[in-house]
């Protein structure tokens, strides 16, 4: 197992473990699914390539080394029937991790996913609840040809039965992680492509809490308004709102994590702070979550808002070619414009 | 390329001439199995009115008898219910029982079944409360028992999707070293479908202790076989996954058993999955919401209804002399007598939970559904107190 590369033994290697060596998002996946297995016999990983490979992103790297071909399985190359088994193996009492080896492929998939993987539970009356976590690498910025950039997450949430999560940092993608695996009911564990490798001074030995799945956090205080935002697009608004303070926007971000269960509380509580809120995320904004979210917000804050909830989102075009998907991808100038739309008066 | 140099360096050509090329050949190839043993019976295999009936258990055959005889009162009676608008929908196996009941008796209590909607007789002859079997198309409940108490998942309406739970299971059951088998039933048009195809192949390559029974009973609603496939027989589908196909007559339940316990025994001992098609027949419409007149000849039932799984046995009982008028009579009032109870518990009006709605999405209801469940229990409040 190549721990060398993880947390643990960077902080190991580095002689002080106060001191950890920065690790990636991918890094702390992989931890999570190690030290998940090493707890849980019952914790199995499979899909295309995890096994030898360790993924085409190496994010199981290491674990079929670690704990055999029958704990981390490279399946034949079928995502339908990768899901349908792993319904089968929670049946018997696995608890299997599958991964998705990209966005647009998990597709084949969906048959199983909608039908039986959300509904098991429901169809049994809590019988055959489905602990089954579903790993998708999603979203662009990697320059991905087609069918390996696309945010999903729309059609998953538009699902009864799917809890759907997603990090934005190393420590959210460890802590999130663990807990996924550790629910009774199957999640849709959104990883995105292009914080893989982003970094963070993170130990395993001593990782941040692992809040439960369904809790928002709030990633920066503000006062003038309220960015709303989750996975990819949470370090381009954290951004955007350090760009913000030069021209006196002092603005909050919360970072959702996880899009079912939604946390109605901690968004409201600060929109309700704030009275203005932009949406941003890249998926497409024509019934996209950003829709839901501006729906809720309104619904349960109009009194308290200054303006009408805003939202920056991917255009409502099939993921461009990789030459053009930073035309696509909401930037930091798109959200900061959104923001000045929202110093907004009634009846201008 | 080694090889290539090494020519030239050993033959002589004129100076100045390009060597002739000479084509390396690949490296050799090998089929990985004689596809030979994996092929299926050049006809349906029948035992019954074959000599080797001769060896077949005479307690089986009474026991295949009773069951086929309380089969297909089950099959009345529940159409009859359809038509007081009792069940919604009931897809008949008249004609099929021979298949549902031998396959289902051929596994032992610790194996699984894995249904498609038509299969509640197989179902029931599990052990499955008649009623039970039935919540599904009476609709009160999706599912109206505990899977895991008769290890039957839940009867499965989008076609052959159940198939790679089958195989999960199975391969879940190994890694854990229980000797578990599973049995997949899926009828001739879900062989269409890609979930079909990959449920074969991950049992293959894992080799999965896994049955996979067809039941090509002729018709995917209306569509007839040929419409369905190129293949000279659905059993022959096995060969292109490395597994061995069978070919039985499904109306012939003394050689559906037999060729059920071989094909479990063989996925016990390790020795993989079998791919398994029982010829047979669906006598009825495909539901009652169905009018088969529209896409098959009455000529065409009459020919099967003369190759009827209940006669088959019953003509083979009675020149052995197992069965005589008493013999028939009190299989016919065992059958009479659950039809009779199925129709009285079916008669009560079942009493629902609409706040059951929201007990079994998540093991803990979100925020958002706890506000939904208590809109619907002002509504019901608000309805009784109206
Ligand atoms: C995925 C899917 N597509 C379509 C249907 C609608 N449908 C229900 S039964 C049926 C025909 C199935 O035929 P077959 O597999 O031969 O089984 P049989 O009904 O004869 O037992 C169809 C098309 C379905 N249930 N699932």
């Amino acid at each position: 197992m190549t721990t060398a590369t993880t947390g643990t033994a960077a902080a190991k290697a580095g002689g002080n473990a106060a001191k950890p060596k920065p690790a990636t998002m991918a890094q702390a996946l992989q931890r999570a699914m190690r030290d998940a297995m090493a707890e849980d016999p019952t914790v199995h990983v499979m899909g295309e390539d995890v096994g030898t490979l360790g993924g085409v992103f190496r994010v199981t790297d290491g674990l079929a080394k670690e704990f055999g071909e029958d704990r981390c399985t490279d399946t034949p190359l079928a995502e339908a029937g990768i899901l349908g088994a792993a319904v089968g193996m929670a049946m018997y009492g696995l608890r299997p991790v599958v991964e998705m080896q990209f966005d647009a492929f998990a597709y084949p998939a969906f048959e199983q996913l909608l039908s039986h993987v959300a509904k098991m539970r429901n169809r049994t009356r809590g019988a055959m609840p489905m602990p089954i976590v579903i790993r998708v690498p999603y979203g662009g910025g990697i320059g991905g040809v087609e069918h390996h950039s696309d945010s999903s997450e729309a059609y998953y949430m538009a699902t009864p039965g799917l809890h759907v999560v997603t990090p934005a940092t190393v420590e959210d993608a460890y802590g999130l992680l663990r807990a996924a695996i550790a629910s009774d009911d199957p999640v849709v564990f959104l990883e995105p492509k292009r914080l893989y490798w982003s970094k963070s001074d993170w130990s395993p030995e001593a990782p941040a809490p692992v809040e439960p799945i369904g809790k928002a956090v709030v990633r920066r205080r503000g006062t003038g308004a309220t960015l709303i935002t989750y996975g990819p697009s949470v370090p381009v608004c954290l951004e955007a709102a350090e760009a913000a303070q030069a021209e006196g926007w002092d603005l909050e971000v919360v970072d959702l994590r996880s899009l079912v269960p939604f946390d109605d509380e901690t968004v409201c509580a600060s929109v309700r702070r704030t009275g203005r809120a932009v949406v941003v995320h890249e998926s497409t904004g024509f019934g996209g979550p950003g829709a839901e979210i501006a729906a809720r917000v309104t619904e349960r804050c109009f009194h308290h808002l200054e303006a009408p909830v805003l939202r920056v989102a991917g255009f409502d075009i099939p993921y461009p070619p990789p030459m053009l998907e930073r035309h696509h991808l909401p930037g930091v100038d798109r959200v900061l414009d959104a923001v000045a739309r929202l110093q907004w008066e009634a009846g201008s | 390329m080694d090889s290539l140099q090494q020519r030239s360096s050993t033959v002589q050509e004129p100076p100045g001439a390009v060597p002739a090329y000479r084509p390396t050949p690949p490296p050799a190839w090998q089929p990985r199995t004689d596809p030979a043993p994996l092929l299926p019976e050049a006809e349906p295999l029948r035992v019954l009115g074959t000599d080797a009936v001769a060896d077949a258990d005479p307690a089986l055959l009474l026991r295949l008898y009773a069951e086929l005889i309380r089969g297909r009162r089950y099959n009345t009676q529940a159409t009859a219910l359809t038509k007081q608008g009792r069940l919604a929908v009931y897809p008949s196996t008249t004609g099929q029982e021979a298949c549902e009941i031998a396959a289902a008796l051929a596994l032992e209590e610790r194996d699984w079944l894995f249904p498609s909607y038509r299969d509640t007789l197989a179902a029931v002859a599990r052990g499955l409360d008649p009623v039970q079997a039935l919540t599904l198309l009476r609709g009160d409940w999706h599912t109206g028992y505990d899977p895991h108490e008769h290890r039957i998942a839940p009867l499965c309406t989008p076609l052959a999707t159940q198939l790679p739970h089958a195989v999960g299971l199975a391969h879940a059951a190994r890694l854990k070293g229980d000797d578990v088998v599973a049995l997949a039933m899926v009828g001739d048009g879900g062989t269409s479908e890609g979930d079909f195809h990959e449920a074969l192949n991950f049992a293959a390559v894992w080799q999965a202790p896994v049955v996979f029974l067809v039941q090509n009973n002729g018709f995917a609603i209306s569509v007839p076989l040929a419409k369905q496939t190129a293949a000279p027989s659905l059993a022959h589908k096995a060969v292109g996954y490395g597994m061995p196909g069978r070919l039985v007559d499904g109306n012939d339940a003394v050689a559906v058993h037999q060729v059920l316990t071989e094909a479990v025994a063989r996925a016990r001992r390790g020795g993989g999955p079998t791919l398994v098609e029982a010829v047979t027949y669906r006598i009825d419409a495909h539901t009652n919401a169905d009018d088969a007149t529209r896409y098959r000849a009455a000529g065409e039932v009459e020919a099967w209804r003369a190759h009827d799984p209940i006669l088959l046995l019953e003509r083979e009982l009675t020149e052995r002399g197992l069965l005589d008028e008493d013999g028939r009579r009190a299989a016919a009032e065992a059958a009479e007598t659950m039809a009779a109870e199925l129709r009285e518990r079916m008669n009560a009006d079942p009493v629902l939970d609409p706040m059951e709605l929201f007990s079994h999405v998540y093991a803990e209801q979100t925020t958002q559904l706890r506000e939904q469940a208590a809109q619907l229990r002002a509504e019901l409040e608000a309805e009784g107190e109206a």
